[in-house]
Protein backbone atom coordinates (compact mmCIF):
# COMPACT_ATOMS: atom_id res chain seq x y z
CA UNK A 1 0.00 0.00 0.00
CA UNK A 2 2.78 2.01 0.93
CA UNK A 3 4.95 1.62 -2.11
CA UNK A 4 1.75 2.47 -4.78
CA UNK A 5 0.77 5.34 -2.59
CA UNK A 6 4.45 7.04 -2.61
CA UNK A 7 4.72 5.68 -6.26
CA UNK A 8 1.89 7.94 -7.23
CA UNK A 9 3.30 10.97 -5.27
CA UNK A 10 6.51 10.30 -6.77
CA UNK A 11 5.16 9.60 -10.43
CA UNK A 12 3.05 12.96 -10.42
CA UNK A 13 6.15 14.88 -9.19
CA UNK A 14 7.91 13.14 -12.03
CA UNK A 15 5.27 14.24 -14.49
CA UNK A 16 4.77 17.84 -13.36
CA UNK A 17 8.96 18.80 -12.52
CA UNK A 18 9.14 17.46 -16.29
CA UNK A 19 11.50 14.48 -15.50
CA UNK A 20 13.69 14.01 -18.73
CA UNK A 21 13.71 10.66 -19.22
CA UNK A 22 9.48 10.40 -18.80
CA UNK A 23 8.92 13.09 -21.24
CA UNK A 24 11.07 11.45 -23.68
CA UNK A 25 9.17 7.87 -23.48
CA UNK A 26 6.46 9.94 -24.05
CA UNK A 27 7.59 11.79 -27.16
CA UNK A 28 8.66 8.21 -29.05
CA UNK A 29 5.01 6.89 -27.62
CA UNK A 30 3.55 10.40 -29.39
CA UNK A 31 5.63 10.09 -32.52
CA UNK A 32 5.24 6.16 -33.06
CA UNK A 33 1.43 5.75 -32.47
CA UNK A 34 0.65 9.93 -33.50
CA UNK A 35 2.49 8.69 -37.12
CA UNK A 36 0.89 4.90 -37.41
CA UNK A 37 -2.56 6.49 -36.99
CA UNK A 38 -1.91 9.24 -39.61
CA UNK A 39 -0.78 6.33 -42.05
CA UNK A 40 -3.45 4.60 -40.69
CA UNK A 41 -6.11 7.33 -41.52
CA UNK A 42 -4.95 8.03 -44.82
CA UNK A 43 -5.17 4.66 -46.44
CA UNK A 44 -8.52 3.88 -44.05
CA UNK A 45 -10.71 6.10 -44.23
CA UNK A 46 -11.35 6.11 -47.78
CA UNK A 47 -10.66 2.25 -48.45
CA UNK A 48 -13.46 1.51 -45.34
CA UNK A 49 -15.37 4.01 -46.99
CA UNK A 50 -15.27 2.42 -50.17
CA UNK A 51 -15.87 -0.98 -49.07
CA UNK A 52 -19.02 0.40 -47.24
CA UNK A 53 -20.54 2.10 -50.17
CA UNK A 54 -19.50 -0.04 -53.18
CA UNK A 55 -21.08 -3.33 -54.27
CA UNK A 56 -18.47 -5.28 -55.88
CA UNK A 57 -17.92 -9.30 -56.46
CA UNK A 58 -15.27 -10.44 -53.08
CA UNK A 59 -16.71 -7.58 -51.10
CA UNK A 60 -18.07 -9.95 -48.22
CA UNK A 61 -15.20 -11.58 -48.10
CA UNK A 62 -13.00 -8.67 -48.03
CA UNK A 63 -15.35 -7.29 -45.38
CA UNK A 64 -14.86 -10.75 -43.28
CA UNK A 65 -11.07 -10.47 -43.54
CA UNK A 66 -11.09 -6.56 -42.25
CA UNK A 67 -13.42 -7.86 -39.33
CA UNK A 68 -10.97 -10.50 -38.32
CA UNK A 69 -8.34 -7.60 -38.93
CA UNK A 70 -9.94 -5.64 -36.12
CA UNK A 71 -9.39 -8.10 -33.66
CA UNK A 72 -5.49 -8.92 -34.22
CA UNK A 73 -3.54 -9.76 -30.93
CA UNK A 74 -0.58 -7.32 -30.90
CA UNK A 75 1.87 -9.70 -30.20
CA UNK A 76 1.16 -11.57 -33.12
CA UNK A 77 1.29 -8.74 -35.44
CA UNK A 78 4.73 -7.96 -33.54
CA UNK A 79 6.11 -11.55 -34.63
CA UNK A 80 4.87 -11.28 -37.92
CA UNK A 81 5.98 -8.14 -38.84
CA UNK A 82 9.18 -9.58 -36.76
CA UNK A 83 9.66 -12.54 -39.14
CA UNK A 84 9.34 -10.24 -42.32
CA UNK A 85 11.88 -7.72 -41.28
CA UNK A 86 14.42 -9.55 -39.27
CA UNK A 87 18.00 -10.28 -41.33
CA UNK A 88 17.25 -13.64 -42.34
CA UNK A 89 13.46 -13.30 -42.56
CA UNK A 90 11.32 -12.74 -45.84
CA UNK A 91 11.78 -8.78 -46.83
CA UNK A 92 15.20 -8.31 -44.65
CA UNK A 93 17.71 -9.78 -47.02
CA UNK A 94 16.03 -7.09 -49.72
CA UNK A 95 17.89 -4.48 -48.41
CA UNK A 96 15.43 -1.87 -49.81
CA UNK A 97 15.17 1.13 -48.04
CA UNK A 98 11.34 0.97 -47.88
CA UNK A 99 11.42 -2.48 -45.23
CA UNK A 100 12.03 -0.64 -41.88
CA UNK A 101 14.87 -1.91 -39.70
CA UNK A 102 14.05 -4.32 -37.11
CA UNK A 103 14.29 -2.48 -33.90
CA UNK A 104 13.35 0.86 -34.89
CA UNK A 105 10.95 3.57 -34.31
CA UNK A 106 10.12 2.86 -38.17
CA UNK A 107 9.31 -0.71 -37.67
CA UNK A 108 7.00 -0.22 -34.76
CA UNK A 109 4.93 2.13 -36.92
CA UNK A 110 4.66 -0.53 -39.38
CA UNK A 111 3.71 -2.96 -36.91
CA UNK A 112 1.11 -0.54 -35.41
CA UNK A 113 -0.15 0.29 -38.95
CA UNK A 114 -1.09 -3.50 -39.11
CA UNK A 115 -2.98 -3.13 -36.23
CA UNK A 116 -4.70 -0.01 -36.32
CA UNK A 117 -5.60 0.44 -40.22
CA UNK A 118 -8.21 -2.80 -40.14
CA UNK A 119 -9.92 -0.74 -36.95
CA UNK A 120 -9.62 2.36 -38.85
CA UNK A 121 -11.54 0.60 -41.95
CA UNK A 122 -13.99 -1.39 -40.09
CA UNK A 123 -15.07 1.39 -38.05
CA UNK A 124 -15.75 3.93 -41.14
CA UNK A 125 -17.23 1.31 -42.96
CA UNK A 126 -20.21 0.55 -40.68
CA UNK A 127 -20.22 4.69 -40.35
CA UNK A 128 -20.80 5.35 -43.83
CA UNK A 129 -23.07 2.30 -43.69
CA UNK A 130 -25.53 4.04 -41.46
CA UNK A 131 -25.71 7.25 -43.81
CA UNK A 132 -29.22 6.89 -45.81
CA UNK A 133 -28.69 5.43 -49.29
CA UNK A 134 -31.61 8.33 -49.56
CA UNK A 135 -29.53 10.88 -48.78
CA UNK A 136 -26.50 9.68 -50.92
CA UNK A 137 -29.13 9.54 -54.08
CA UNK A 138 -29.98 12.99 -53.54
CA UNK A 139 -26.31 14.19 -53.41
CA UNK A 140 -26.01 12.67 -56.62
CA UNK A 141 -28.99 13.92 -58.06
CA UNK A 142 -27.53 17.76 -56.83
CA UNK A 143 -24.89 17.37 -59.15
CA UNK A 144 -22.04 15.70 -57.39
CA UNK A 145 -19.28 12.86 -58.87
CA UNK A 146 -18.30 9.80 -57.42
CA UNK A 147 -15.38 11.17 -55.27
CA UNK A 148 -18.16 13.82 -54.48
CA UNK A 149 -20.64 11.26 -52.69
CA UNK A 150 -18.06 9.65 -51.48
CA UNK A 151 -16.78 12.70 -49.65
CA UNK A 152 -19.92 13.58 -48.47
CA UNK A 153 -20.93 10.34 -47.10
CA UNK A 154 -18.02 10.58 -45.34
CA UNK A 155 -18.68 14.24 -43.95
CA UNK A 156 -22.13 13.11 -42.69
CA UNK A 157 -20.85 10.08 -41.12
CA UNK A 158 -17.99 11.92 -39.67
CA UNK A 159 -19.01 11.20 -35.90
CA UNK A 160 -18.63 7.18 -36.85
CA UNK A 161 -15.31 8.18 -38.41
CA UNK A 162 -13.94 10.22 -35.32
CA UNK A 163 -14.96 6.70 -33.62
CA UNK A 164 -12.85 5.02 -35.93
CA UNK A 165 -9.77 7.38 -35.23
CA UNK A 166 -10.07 7.42 -31.66
CA UNK A 167 -10.85 3.36 -31.35
CA UNK A 168 -7.34 2.93 -33.59
CA UNK A 169 -5.33 5.39 -31.48
CA UNK A 170 -6.37 3.83 -27.89
CA UNK A 171 -5.55 0.35 -29.01
CA UNK A 172 -2.27 1.55 -30.58
CA UNK A 173 -1.18 3.79 -27.60
CA UNK A 174 -1.87 1.62 -25.17
CA UNK A 175 -0.57 -1.99 -26.71
CA UNK A 176 2.47 -3.33 -25.55
CA UNK A 177 2.90 -6.48 -27.67
CA UNK A 178 3.94 -5.28 -31.07
CA UNK A 179 6.44 -2.45 -30.04
CA UNK A 180 8.15 -4.90 -27.23
CA UNK A 181 8.83 -7.20 -29.95
CA UNK A 182 9.83 -4.58 -32.90
CA UNK A 183 10.92 -2.14 -31.06
CA UNK A 184 13.08 -4.10 -28.37
CA UNK A 185 12.47 -1.63 -25.75
CA UNK A 186 15.64 0.28 -26.61
CA UNK A 187 16.22 3.09 -23.78
CA UNK A 188 16.69 5.94 -25.51
CA UNK A 189 15.28 5.13 -28.81
CA UNK A 190 12.32 2.69 -29.02
CA UNK A 191 11.14 2.77 -25.67
CA UNK A 192 7.37 3.83 -25.28
CA UNK A 193 5.26 4.34 -22.17
CA UNK A 194 4.10 0.92 -22.18
CA UNK A 195 7.04 -1.18 -22.29
CA UNK A 196 8.89 1.08 -19.97
CA UNK A 197 5.89 0.74 -17.64
CA UNK A 198 6.53 -3.02 -17.95
CA UNK A 199 10.04 -3.05 -17.52
CA UNK A 200 10.53 -0.34 -14.68
CA UNK A 201 7.37 -3.11 -12.50
CA UNK A 202 9.52 -5.26 -13.55
CA UNK A 203 12.73 -3.56 -11.95
CA UNK A 204 10.77 -2.24 -9.28
CA UNK A 205 10.99 0.73 -10.04
CA UNK A 206 7.24 1.80 -9.40
CA UNK A 207 7.53 5.63 -9.21
CA UNK A 208 8.57 5.55 -13.59
CA UNK A 209 5.78 2.81 -13.84
CA UNK A 210 3.08 4.51 -11.99
CA UNK A 211 3.83 7.77 -13.74
CA UNK A 212 4.03 6.69 -17.24
CA UNK A 213 0.56 4.71 -16.09
CA UNK A 214 -0.94 8.56 -15.15
CA UNK A 215 0.39 9.88 -18.39
CA UNK A 216 -1.43 7.09 -20.27
CA UNK A 217 -4.52 7.26 -18.82
CA UNK A 218 -4.48 11.15 -18.95
CA UNK A 219 -3.67 11.22 -22.71
CA UNK A 220 -6.49 8.69 -23.18
CA UNK A 221 -8.84 10.67 -21.38
CA UNK A 222 -8.31 14.18 -23.06
CA UNK A 223 -8.67 12.61 -26.28
CA UNK A 224 -11.89 11.28 -25.34
CA UNK A 225 -13.12 14.66 -23.55
CA UNK A 226 -11.98 16.55 -27.20
CA UNK A 227 -13.95 13.80 -28.94
CA UNK A 228 -16.74 14.56 -27.27
CA UNK A 229 -16.36 17.89 -27.48
CA UNK A 230 -16.14 18.27 -31.26
CA UNK A 231 -19.59 16.01 -31.29
CA UNK A 232 -21.09 18.15 -29.36
CA UNK A 233 -20.28 21.46 -31.80
CA UNK A 234 -21.47 19.49 -34.48
CA UNK A 235 -18.41 18.21 -36.18
CA UNK B 1 -38.64 21.17 -80.92
CA UNK B 2 -36.81 18.98 -79.71
CA UNK B 3 -38.03 17.17 -76.56
CA UNK B 4 -36.66 16.87 -73.42
CA UNK B 5 -36.87 13.02 -73.02
CA UNK B 6 -38.26 10.87 -75.55
CA UNK B 7 -38.90 6.96 -73.78
CA UNK B 8 -39.51 4.27 -75.74
CA UNK B 9 -40.10 0.65 -75.20
CA UNK B 10 -38.51 1.37 -71.65
CA UNK B 11 -38.86 -1.34 -68.88
CA UNK B 12 -37.38 -1.44 -65.39
CA UNK B 13 -37.67 -4.77 -63.08
CA UNK B 14 -36.63 -4.68 -59.83
CA UNK B 15 -35.47 -8.71 -57.80
CA UNK B 16 -37.70 -10.46 -61.32
CA UNK B 17 -40.70 -8.33 -60.58
CA UNK B 18 -41.50 -5.70 -63.62
CA UNK B 19 -42.01 -2.21 -61.93
CA UNK B 20 -42.02 -0.09 -65.46
CA UNK B 21 -43.05 -0.78 -68.62
CA UNK B 22 -43.52 2.15 -71.43
CA UNK B 23 -44.09 2.19 -74.36
CA UNK B 24 -43.62 5.63 -75.27
CA UNK B 25 -43.64 8.60 -73.25
CA UNK B 26 -42.39 12.39 -74.31
CA UNK B 27 -41.51 15.59 -72.37
CA UNK B 28 -41.76 18.55 -74.16
CA UNK B 29 -39.02 21.22 -72.99
CA UNK B 30 -40.38 23.99 -70.84
CA UNK B 31 -43.79 22.23 -69.65
CA UNK B 32 -44.45 21.21 -66.92
CA UNK B 33 -45.65 17.35 -66.83
CA UNK B 34 -47.75 16.04 -63.57
CA UNK B 35 -47.10 12.10 -63.34
CA UNK B 36 -50.22 10.79 -61.32
CA UNK B 37 -51.04 7.42 -60.28
CA UNK B 38 -51.58 5.13 -56.94
CA UNK B 39 -49.07 4.09 -54.88
CA UNK B 40 -46.33 1.75 -56.17
CA UNK B 41 -47.38 2.41 -59.68
CA UNK B 42 -43.57 3.09 -60.22
CA UNK B 43 -44.06 7.29 -60.68
CA UNK B 44 -39.88 7.40 -58.01
CA UNK B 45 -38.54 4.93 -60.30
CA UNK B 46 -39.14 6.86 -63.55
CA UNK B 47 -38.30 9.93 -61.67
CA UNK B 48 -35.18 8.28 -60.65
CA UNK B 49 -33.93 7.07 -64.83
CA UNK B 50 -35.31 10.29 -66.06
CA UNK B 51 -32.29 11.65 -63.27
CA UNK B 52 -29.85 9.12 -64.58
CA UNK B 53 -29.48 7.66 -61.26
CA UNK B 54 -31.04 4.04 -62.35
CA UNK B 55 -30.84 2.95 -65.70
CA UNK B 56 -33.27 0.87 -67.09
CA UNK B 57 -33.55 -2.69 -67.92
CA UNK B 58 -34.27 -2.36 -71.84
CA UNK B 59 -35.52 0.10 -74.38
CA UNK B 60 -33.88 4.36 -75.37
CA UNK B 61 -34.34 7.41 -73.41
CA UNK B 62 -33.26 10.32 -75.89
CA UNK B 63 -32.27 13.10 -74.13
CA UNK B 64 -32.85 16.90 -76.04
CA UNK B 65 -32.24 14.45 -79.24
CA UNK B 66 -29.36 12.59 -77.80
CA UNK B 67 -29.51 8.72 -76.99
CA UNK B 68 -28.55 8.03 -73.45
CA UNK B 69 -25.96 5.66 -72.31
CA UNK B 70 -26.95 5.05 -69.04
CA UNK B 71 -23.26 3.58 -68.10
CA UNK B 72 -21.01 6.78 -69.57
CA UNK B 73 -23.04 9.94 -68.88
CA UNK B 74 -21.40 13.12 -68.90
CA UNK B 75 -21.16 15.08 -65.98
CA UNK B 76 -22.70 18.46 -67.48
CA UNK B 77 -25.90 16.06 -68.43
CA UNK B 78 -26.30 15.24 -65.32
CA UNK B 79 -25.58 18.71 -63.78
CA UNK B 80 -28.80 19.43 -66.13
CA UNK B 81 -30.92 17.88 -64.12
CA UNK B 82 -32.06 17.64 -60.62
CA UNK B 83 -34.37 16.24 -58.66
CA UNK B 84 -36.45 17.06 -54.80
CA UNK B 85 -37.31 13.54 -53.60
CA UNK B 86 -40.38 12.15 -51.85
CA UNK B 87 -38.91 12.71 -48.27
CA UNK B 88 -36.23 16.01 -48.14
CA UNK B 89 -32.91 14.23 -47.57
CA UNK B 90 -30.86 17.46 -45.84
CA UNK B 91 -27.70 17.44 -45.26
CA UNK B 92 -26.39 17.84 -41.42
CA UNK B 93 -25.60 21.78 -40.85
CA UNK B 94 -27.53 24.86 -41.22
CA UNK B 95 -29.79 25.51 -44.14
CA UNK B 96 -27.58 27.95 -45.62
CA UNK B 97 -25.49 25.65 -46.11
CA UNK B 98 -28.43 23.41 -47.30
CA UNK B 99 -28.65 26.01 -50.37
CA UNK B 100 -25.04 26.28 -51.08
CA UNK B 101 -24.21 22.50 -51.58
CA UNK B 102 -24.74 22.01 -55.25
CA UNK B 103 -23.15 25.35 -55.83
CA UNK B 104 -20.03 24.09 -54.16
CA UNK B 105 -20.47 21.21 -55.93
CA UNK B 106 -19.61 22.83 -59.02
CA UNK B 107 -17.10 24.61 -57.71
CA UNK B 108 -19.11 27.65 -57.21
CA UNK B 109 -17.89 29.18 -54.51
CA UNK B 110 -19.91 32.41 -53.92
CA UNK B 111 -23.40 32.18 -54.36
CA UNK B 112 -24.49 34.24 -51.75
CA UNK B 113 -26.64 36.51 -53.90
CA UNK B 114 -28.31 33.80 -54.89
CA UNK B 115 -29.07 31.79 -51.32
CA UNK B 116 -30.14 35.32 -50.10
CA UNK B 117 -32.62 35.39 -52.55
CA UNK B 118 -33.78 31.87 -52.83
CA UNK B 119 -34.35 32.10 -48.98
CA UNK B 120 -36.54 35.03 -49.68
CA UNK B 121 -38.72 33.68 -52.05
CA UNK B 122 -39.02 30.60 -50.11
CA UNK B 123 -39.95 32.22 -46.92
CA UNK B 124 -36.74 30.71 -45.10
CA UNK B 125 -34.64 33.90 -44.62
CA UNK B 126 -34.87 33.79 -40.80
CA UNK B 127 -34.27 30.26 -41.00
CA UNK B 128 -30.41 31.11 -42.60
CA UNK B 129 -28.83 29.73 -39.87
CA UNK B 130 -30.65 27.13 -38.51
CA UNK B 131 -29.56 23.51 -38.19
CA UNK B 132 -31.27 21.32 -40.96
CA UNK B 133 -32.56 18.84 -38.24
CA UNK B 134 -34.69 21.27 -36.28
CA UNK B 135 -36.84 22.28 -39.52
CA UNK B 136 -40.28 21.55 -39.24
CA UNK B 137 -41.77 19.03 -42.39
CA UNK B 138 -42.84 22.01 -44.36
CA UNK B 139 -39.77 23.70 -43.97
CA UNK B 140 -37.41 21.18 -44.91
CA UNK B 141 -39.33 20.60 -48.09
CA UNK B 142 -39.21 24.44 -49.21
CA UNK B 143 -35.41 23.89 -48.19
CA UNK B 144 -34.89 20.78 -50.31
CA UNK B 145 -37.14 22.77 -53.49
CA UNK B 146 -34.93 25.59 -53.19
CA UNK B 147 -31.40 23.60 -52.71
CA UNK B 148 -32.51 22.55 -55.67
CA UNK B 149 -33.78 25.48 -57.83
CA UNK B 150 -30.54 27.61 -56.84
CA UNK B 151 -28.74 25.10 -59.60
CA UNK B 152 -31.52 26.45 -62.34
CA UNK B 153 -31.60 22.83 -64.28
CA UNK B 154 -32.98 22.71 -66.93
CA UNK B 155 -35.01 20.09 -66.17
CA UNK B 156 -36.60 19.68 -62.18
CA UNK B 157 -37.99 16.44 -61.34
CA UNK B 158 -40.59 16.30 -58.17
CA UNK B 159 -41.52 13.73 -56.22
CA UNK B 160 -44.59 14.80 -54.26
CA UNK B 161 -42.98 18.64 -53.69
CA UNK B 162 -46.31 18.87 -50.85
CA UNK B 163 -47.24 15.62 -49.93
CA UNK B 164 -47.81 16.26 -46.02
CA UNK B 165 -48.10 19.87 -45.81
CA UNK B 166 -50.81 22.66 -45.07
CA UNK B 167 -52.17 25.15 -47.21
CA UNK B 168 -49.85 27.45 -46.79
CA UNK B 169 -46.73 25.38 -47.76
CA UNK B 170 -48.61 24.03 -50.88
CA UNK B 171 -49.66 27.63 -52.04
CA UNK B 172 -46.35 28.70 -51.28
CA UNK B 173 -44.64 25.34 -53.17
CA UNK B 174 -46.86 25.47 -55.95
CA UNK B 175 -46.33 29.31 -57.08
CA UNK B 176 -42.66 28.96 -56.60
CA UNK B 177 -42.82 26.02 -59.11
CA UNK B 178 -44.88 27.94 -61.56
CA UNK B 179 -42.88 30.84 -61.27
CA UNK B 180 -39.56 29.13 -61.86
CA UNK B 181 -40.83 27.27 -64.78
CA UNK B 182 -42.72 30.99 -66.38
CA UNK B 183 -39.33 32.78 -65.98
CA UNK B 184 -36.65 30.00 -66.14
CA UNK B 185 -38.84 27.93 -69.01
CA UNK B 186 -37.60 25.32 -66.45
CA UNK B 187 -38.92 21.30 -67.97
CA UNK B 188 -40.83 20.28 -64.60
CA UNK B 189 -42.11 16.31 -64.28
CA UNK B 190 -44.07 16.79 -60.97
CA UNK B 191 -45.45 13.58 -59.56
CA UNK B 192 -48.26 14.34 -57.35
CA UNK B 193 -50.86 11.65 -55.72
CA UNK B 194 -52.57 14.88 -55.79
CA UNK B 195 -55.19 14.97 -59.00
CA UNK B 196 -56.28 18.80 -58.29
CA UNK B 197 -52.51 19.97 -58.08
CA UNK B 198 -51.74 18.33 -61.01
CA UNK B 199 -54.46 20.20 -62.60
CA UNK B 200 -53.86 23.65 -61.26
CA UNK B 201 -49.94 23.59 -61.84
CA UNK B 202 -49.46 21.10 -65.68
CA UNK B 203 -49.70 21.79 -69.21
CA UNK B 204 -49.90 17.90 -69.50
CA UNK B 205 -50.94 15.10 -67.13
CA UNK B 206 -49.95 11.81 -67.26
CA UNK B 207 -51.53 8.44 -65.19
CA UNK B 208 -48.96 6.31 -64.42
CA UNK B 209 -50.67 2.23 -63.52
CA UNK B 210 -48.51 -0.52 -62.74
CA UNK B 211 -45.79 0.68 -64.40
CA UNK B 212 -47.49 1.62 -67.88
CA UNK B 213 -48.62 5.48 -69.23
CA UNK B 214 -51.90 4.75 -69.37
CA UNK B 215 -52.97 8.03 -71.06
CA UNK B 216 -51.42 11.47 -71.41
CA UNK B 217 -53.00 14.25 -72.53
CA UNK B 218 -53.51 18.02 -71.91
CA UNK B 219 -54.95 18.68 -68.60
CA UNK B 220 -57.72 20.43 -70.39
CA UNK B 221 -58.40 17.03 -72.00
CA UNK B 222 -57.88 14.81 -69.35
CA UNK B 223 -59.58 16.29 -66.62
CA UNK B 224 -62.66 16.89 -69.36
CA UNK B 225 -62.74 14.52 -71.75
CA UNK B 226 -60.39 11.43 -70.95
CA UNK B 227 -60.15 8.58 -73.50
CA UNK B 228 -59.02 5.50 -71.57
CA UNK B 229 -62.05 4.75 -68.80
CA UNK B 230 -59.60 3.77 -66.32
CA UNK B 231 -58.16 7.61 -66.16
CA UNK B 232 -61.71 8.33 -65.99
CA UNK B 233 -62.26 6.04 -63.29
CA UNK B 234 -59.30 7.74 -61.68
CA UNK B 235 -59.99 11.21 -61.44
CA UNK B 236 -63.56 10.39 -60.09
CA UNK B 237 -61.70 8.96 -57.40
CA UNK B 238 -63.03 5.54 -57.88
CA UNK B 239 -59.56 3.63 -58.10
CA UNK B 240 -58.73 2.44 -54.60
CA UNK B 241 -55.54 3.67 -53.87
N1 LIG C 1 -34.73 -0.43 -55.06
C1 LIG C 1 -35.83 -1.21 -55.18
N2 LIG C 1 -35.75 -2.54 -54.97
C2 LIG C 1 -36.84 -3.31 -55.09
N3 LIG C 1 -38.05 -2.86 -55.38
C3 LIG C 1 -38.21 -1.55 -55.59
C4 LIG C 1 -37.12 -0.65 -55.49
N4 LIG C 1 -37.56 0.59 -55.74
C5 LIG C 1 -38.87 0.46 -56.00
N5 LIG C 1 -39.27 -0.81 -55.91
C6 LIG C 1 -40.63 -1.30 -56.14
O1 LIG C 1 -41.07 -0.76 -57.36
C7 LIG C 1 -42.42 -0.41 -57.30
C8 LIG C 1 -42.59 1.03 -57.72
O2 LIG C 1 -41.98 1.85 -56.73
P1 LIG C 1 -41.99 3.43 -56.80
O3 LIG C 1 -41.28 3.91 -55.62
O4 LIG C 1 -41.50 3.86 -58.11
O5 LIG C 1 -43.56 3.73 -56.68
P2 LIG C 1 -44.29 5.14 -56.56
O6 LIG C 1 -45.24 5.21 -57.68
O7 LIG C 1 -43.31 6.22 -56.44
O8 LIG C 1 -45.10 4.95 -55.21
P3 LIG C 1 -45.44 6.05 -54.08
O9 LIG C 1 -46.55 6.87 -54.63
O10 LIG C 1 -45.88 5.24 -52.92
O11 LIG C 1 -44.21 6.83 -53.82
C9 LIG C 1 -42.88 -0.68 -55.89
O12 LIG C 1 -43.61 -1.87 -55.88
C10 LIG C 1 -41.61 -0.84 -55.10
O13 LIG C 1 -41.77 -1.78 -54.09
MG1 LIG D 1 -42.73 7.46 -54.92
Amino acid sequence: METILSGIIQGLKLFFYGDATLWQIIGVSAQVSGIALLISAVIGIPLGALLGLTRFPGRRMIQAMIYTGMGLPPVVVGLAVYLLISNNGLLGPLQQAWIPKLFTVEAMIAAQVIIAAPLVIGYTMSAVGEVSPNLRLQVRSLGATRVQVLGTTLREARRGVLVALIGGFGSILSEVGAVMMVGGNIEGSTRVMTTAILLETRRGNFELAIGLGIVLLGMAFLINLSAAQLQGKGY
Amino acid sequence: MTPAYQLTNLSKSYAGRQVLNIDHLEIHPGEILAVIGPSGAGKSTLLRILNFLESPDSGKVYFQGQPVNYHKIPLEVRRMVTTVFQNPALLSGNVGSNLQFGLRLRGLKDGHRDVDEMLERLGLTSLRRSPAHTLSGGEAQRVALARALILKPTVLLLDEPTANLDPYNVEMIESVIRGINQTHQTTIVLVTHNIFQARRLADRVALLLNGEIVETADTQTFYKNPCDSRTRGFIRGEMVW
